[in-house]
């Protein structure tokens, strides 16, 4: 069996990663309707056997569209839902088991920013509050002018005035409230953020005032990125490698040139060639890859290989057998039996 | 003459802290079998200007100037009248399916209750017109599912049955609301291809509104930019992508991350905020933003004014630096 996708790490297996995920799986179960009970409940497999790898200062972009299980994935690394299956080791040390007290210690450094900014702030917190949250509940040992000026300063750095700290977030735009977001998760100086689409409720003209913060937040803390987005321009900006998901299931991972201009999984492929591009002559004269019907219900997932259904490629043996994630090269992996 | 032609259309809403200037003194036209992108950001006033024109503001909302359909003036009609036309001569479908398919009745129902209303036919008839329109726009055993509720279709093929449904009448005009923003990618390339070749086989025009750069470039074949309730640039497809003449058009261009650009630097954005509707500033809207604002730009609003052959722009600059 091909080793683990462990593309970053391969040369130097000794060192631990920030964090390593190994046959993560997320299983909701489903109440079966109906007047008679189903005999076997049924189950909607969200996230089902994922690895990854993340080094320190690095970024994971995750794309897949809806229902692929990217934010369940940032969920089960948080521990903010049970996990079903697997592993997660944070530096070397493995906190999948650990208790929610056991937890503390390392949540905070393991950090979310959220998709829609407004409803992810305490409208009735002022923002001086909802950004000294983090640190009344994992530093109270700090005097409360201590928390005042690092609530300040934190303001500052990601560019919201500081004299605006008793405003509350309704007196917001939408950029704004995401700025606050992102220093509610920077206060702790965490190590970890995973951005779960942090940028898709804005529009385009702040999408980048957000990427570029979040961009030179990483520099100057050599922070470890998450970015979870269905917009797969956005990611290609921002990562250093892209995994791409499909119904709870990993099709590609693979550093972010060779994801981008060299794809080899069929649903990468398609996934990119349907991304409309800001320029007329290339777009009408493109041929695109048109994906047929929808995603299948991931209650009841196609056999073997979860895509076969939608693939231009797919044969016999996809309804048969799963494929593996495979080793392209030693920073490219996909899941298709015709790689 | 044009399909439809907008003159002088003014937008306000009533709210109890203020007056929202949503739309402000807008005029365009549309023609026959053409697409015409309209682009701007939430708050541009892209979606007003076609719920004005199509009767369908909030109850706290009023238009004024005119519109002119098929040389019929439509602005201000009662419903009684506008509903021989709504569904007929001009469509709208929505972001979002589910704002125009009624949850508690039958896609049978809500299909052949058009064409029995607007077109006298009768239920068989209208039946099989309404099924061969599910053909068309793709949905797989359109007459199994025809006698299904909204609930029991995916998001893609809810947009497919809305858009089947618009069609219905074989309008000349499809207003399309982001028809595209809540699909995914894979079905978004298959709802645009789709509107596409329907557009061209009933030789219809098409309105289409989103803030998706992406989705203009394939589809449009002209394009008004708007913000702060106006039309900021005019301009075909082309034209607007190679060479903007808004500092506003140019910004958008340079602030949308292209999936065929390996950079990794910082991302070009516009700083600042999009304006405050209820406090327009009285000169250029865009001025506090721009980086080319010159202190005439802060006090004189600029007119949308025609440049050359097909393109207009309202800014004060002669030329973009």
């Amino acid at each position: 069996m091909p080793s683990r996708p462990t593309a970053v790490t391969d040369a130097n297996a000794e060192t631990a990663p920030l964090l390593r995920v190994r046959n993560l799986k997320v299983h909701f179960p489903v109440r079966s309707r109906g007047l008679w009970k189903n005999r076997t409940p049924l189950k909607v497999k969200a996230v089902d056997g994922i690895d990854l790898d993340l080094e320190q200062g690095e970024t994971l972009g995750i794309v897949g569209e809806s229902g692929c299980g990217k934010s369940t994935l940032a969920r089960g690394i948080l521990r903010l839902l049970p996990l079903t299956q697997g592993t997660v080791d944070w530096m070397g040390t493995p906190i999948s088991s650990l208790s929610s007290g056991q937890m503390t210690d390392y949540r905070r450094q393991m950090q979310i920013i959220f998709q829609d900014p407004l409803a992810s702030l305490d409208p009735r917190m002022t923002v001086g509050d909802i950004i000294a949250e983090p640190l009344t509940v994992h530093r109270p040992e700090m005097s409360k002018t201590e928390r005042k000026q690092a609530v300040a300063d934190m303001m500052d750095q990601v560019g919201l005035l500081p004299l605006m700290i008793n405003r509350y977030p309704h007196e917001f735009s939408g950029g704004q409230c995401q700025r606050i977001g992102v220093a509610r998760a920077m206060i702790l100086k965490p190590r970890l953020i995973i951005c779960d689409e942090p940028v898709s409720a804005l529009d385009v003209s702040i999408q980048g005032q957000i990427i570029n913060l979040i961009m030179a937040l990483q520099n100057t803390y050599r922070l470890s990125l998450m970015f979870i987005s269905h917009d797969l321009s956005v990611v290609r900006h921002i990562s250093h490698r892209i995994m791409v998901l499909y119904l709870g299931n990993t099709m590609e991972i693979a550093d972010r040139e060779s994801i981008y201009t060299d794809p080899k999984h069929p649903y990468t492929q398609a996934l990119i060639s349907a991304v409309p591009i800001p320029d007329p002559e290339i777009e009408k004269n493109k041929t695109r890859i048109v994906l047929k019907g929808d995603l299948p219900s991931p209650l009841e997932p196609p056999s073997g290989c979860v895509f076969r259904t939608r693939c231009p490629k797919a044969q016999e043996i996809c309804r048969h057998e799963k494929p593996r994630l495979e080793k392209i090269s030693p920073t490219h992996w996909s899941a298709c039996h015709f790689n | 003459m044009p399909l439809l032609d907008v003159n002088g259309l003014v937008t306000r809403f009533d709210t109890h802290d203020g007056e929202v200037r949503a739309v402000n003194d807008i005029s365009f036209s549309v023609h026959e079998g053409e697409c015409l992108g309209i682009v701007g950001e939430s708050g541009s006033g892209k979606t007003q200007v076609f719920m004005s024109i199509m009767g369908l503001l909030a109850k706290n909302g009023r238009a004024r100037g005119s519109a002119v359909f098929m040389g019929r003036p439509i602005l201000g009609l009662p419903a009684a009248e506008l509903n021989t036309l709504r569904g007929v001569h001009f469509s709208m479908i929505f972001q979002d399916p589910m704002t125009s398919l009624n949850p508690y009745l039958k896609v049978s129902r809500q299909m052949t209750e058009v064409l029995m209303e607007h077109q006298g036919m009768g239920r068989k008839k209208a039946s099989k017109r309404a099924i061969d329109m599910l053909n068309l726009v793709g949905i797989p055993e359109a007459e199994k599912r025809f006698d299904m509720y909204p609930h029991e279709f995916s998001g893609g093929m809810r947009q497919r049955v809305m858009i089947a449904m618009a069609l219905l009448c074989r309008p000349k005009l499809l207003i399309a609301d982001e028809p595209t923003t809540a699909l995914d990618v894979t079905v978004q390339a298959q709802i645009l291809e789709l509107i596409q070749r329907l557009g061209k086989e009933f030789n219809m025009a098409t309105a289409l509104i989103t803030h998706d750069l992406g989705v203009i470039a394939g589809l449009a074949d002209r394009v008004l930019v708007m913000y702060g309730g106006r039309i900021v640039e005019e301009a075909p497809v082309n034209d607007l992508f190679k060479d903007p003449r808004h500092p506003y058009s140019r910004g958008l261009l340079n602030a949308m991350p292209r999936i065929d650009a390996a950079g990794h630097g910082a991302l070009s954005s516009i700083p600042g905020t999009p304006p405050d509707l209820q406090a327009l500033p009285r000169g250029c809207a865009y001025a506090p933003r721009c980086p080319h604002a010159m202190e005439r730009c802060r006090h004189t609003l600029p007119e949308l004014t025609t440049i050359s052959h097909e393109r207009k722009k309202a800014c004060h600059l002669d030329q973009l630096p």
